[in-house]
């Protein structure tokens, strides 16, 4: 059966309709059941990913603080935007701000509440933060042009590495 | 490399068994936990030794923990196209795992997976590291538990990606957090008949859930099985968010079988002609699609559940679902067919199993 509004389509939306003590039946493709504002019974699935990745286009320009690329895997926030995947965890604290934000939007908080974490070997795990410290530290200096201080951060770095 | 799924310990299917709660209607439920190896870039982002490095540490760190002592490790990467997509019908690995999307092939390293018993780990998918763990029926906090002592064992032997404020660290800040993913596999065909199943499912997205169809992200809802799972992932601890499911997922149970009572009520004669038909077709049919398969399947597990056709176990149904699937079709007979043999060796295998199975009232 073929739409009766847009007679193209083919007619998916089926309604029995009282008007004036007189029952008639409307048959319309989905496009036009939805512009005369009909549900259909079954929505579209909302996908997370979708609205997720709708929110990260809308975060239009870097934050102040963010930096342009990730130091430790090269990840810019335009690759992010356009696959909606960080490259590596120190993307984290690269782009901090922004995520911040983004975690906000999509999950109504950005304080892990579950499972703490910890290593067997606690030197490993604490080597790990303190180096992603250090390497946003760095970023940071980097972008304010803070050169001496970015010296002393990526000396430091390599000693650690 | 040949797959030999008997390697697996139950092949990887006891969560077919129908034992759980509620297991008419929940096929099953899974947690899924992402985690990320410290030190290491991301999949999608990482070279191939990277990602190799990062297979070989969890093969290491797997082998040391008690409760994946037993498994089987199978290289995904290395099985051919036709393995993969057996896998991925078993539900072991996801679509993007098992690569099927990319005609030219996997990347090395791209994919591997560690299974055993209810649980399996896939490497290098989206994540470094999802850990799955599945129970029949309705049981989220059984399979809650098995994810948690087996991500405490890992997290040992392993630097996981993790930061102080936002969690565990994931490619995609959808997973940031927990990580985590419970779901349940459930099947409303009394919703979808009664027209109730739409304002069902807009609930679910009021309540913090989600739903995708049978085999995950972007699959189409078949069969009225639906997969029901928590939507965000920071915020809440993993047994709130489990929680959450769980209530809201009892409800819908009892949603659905308040409409099987009214479809039975109300028109009695009309389903119980309809699902015979179904039965009918899937007893005697000789060429058999994939998609008519699985919506006649989901009649007749209506009809066992309202009692209308005695005799058949829910087992046996659940197992139809998995193996009347191509690559399973291909698998049996030991060749690769072509979707219009697949067919008819998908209708002789479901008349078979179901000739075996009858003991019919007349």
């Amino acid at each position: 059966m073929i739409c009766e509004q847009c007679k193209e389509l083919e007619a998916r939306v089926h309604l029995t309709q009282i008007v004036e003590n007189a029952v008639t039946h409307v048959h319309l493709c989905e496009r036009c059941a939805a512009e005369r504002g009909i549900e259909t019974a079954t929505p579209e699935p909302k996908h997370p990913l979708g609205d997720f990745l709708q929110a990260v286009q809308q975060q239009a320009a870097q934050l102040p603080g963010d930096a342009a690329r990730c130091a430790y895997c090269g990840t810019s926030l335009r690759d992010f935007r356009a696959s909606g995947r960080l490259g590596c965890a120190h993307c984290y604290g690269a782009f901090e701000q922004s995520l911040r934000e983004l975690l906000r939007r999509v999950h109504g908080s950005t304080k892990h509440q579950g499972w703490q974490y910890e290593t067997r070997d606690p030197d490993m795990l604490s080597r790990e933060q303190r180096l992603h410290d250090l390497k946003s530290r760095l970023q940071k200096a980097v972008t304010e042009e803070a050169f001496e201080s970015a010296a002393a951060l990526r000396d430091e770095i390599r000693g650690l590495e | 490399m040949s797959l030999d799924l008997s390697l697996v310990p139950d092949g990887g299917l006891h969560w077919l068994t129908a034992s759980g709660d509620h297991s008419g209607i929940v096929l099953s439920s899974r947690i899924r936990l992402a985690r990320n190896v410290a030190g290491f870039a991301f999949p999608t982002r990482a070279r191939e030794g990277e990602r190799l490095r990062v297979l070989h540490q969890l093969r290491d760190a797997a082998a040391r923990v008690p409760s994946l002592r037993a498994a089987a490790f199978i290289r995904v990467d290395e099985c051919s196209s036709q393995e993969r997509l057996l896998l991925h019908e078993r539900h072991l690995v996801s679509r993007e795992l098992a690569g099927l999307d990319q005609p030219q092939g996997m990347a090395a390293g791209a994919g591997a997976i560690i299974v055993t018993g209810d649980a399996g780990l896939m490497v290098n998918e989206e994540d470094h590291l999802r850990l799955q763990v599945f129970r029949s029926g309705f049981d989220i906090p059984g399979a809650l538990r098995e994810a948690e002592r087996i991500d405490r064992e890992l997290g040992t032997e392993l630097p996981f990606a993790w930061h102080h404020e936002f969690g565990f660290l994931t490619a995609c800040p959808t997973n940031t957090g927990t990580g985590m993913r419970a779901s349940v596999l459930i099947h409303l065909p009394g919703l979808v008949l009664t027209q109730e199943i739409g304002k069902v499912l807009q609930g679910l997205q009021h309540m913090g859930l989600t739903y995708r169809g049978l085999y995950g992200e972007g699959s189409d809802v078949l069969g009225n099985f639906f997969q029901i799972s928590n939507q965000t992932t920071l915020g809440r601890g993993e047994e709130e968010l489990a929680d959450q499911l769980v209530r809201v997922v009892r409800r819908v149970i009892e949603r659905e079988e308040e409409a099987r009572r009214v479809l039975l009520r109300d028109a009695g004669y009309i389903i119980e002609d309809k699902l015979w038909r179904a039965y009918g077709t899937l007893r005697h049919a000789r060429n058999l699609p994939a998609d008519e398969a699985m919506n006649l399947l989901s009649g007749v597990r209506l009809a066992a559940g309202l009692h209308l056709i005695s005799g058949l176990s829910v087992y046996t149904l659940n197992k139809l679902l998995i193996f009347s699937q191509s690559a399973h079709l291909a698998h049996a007979e030991g060749r690769t067919l072509t979707e219009g043999e697949a067919n008819l060796a998908r209708a002789k295998y479901v008349r078979t199993v179901l000739a075996n199975e009858a003991r019919l009232p007349g």
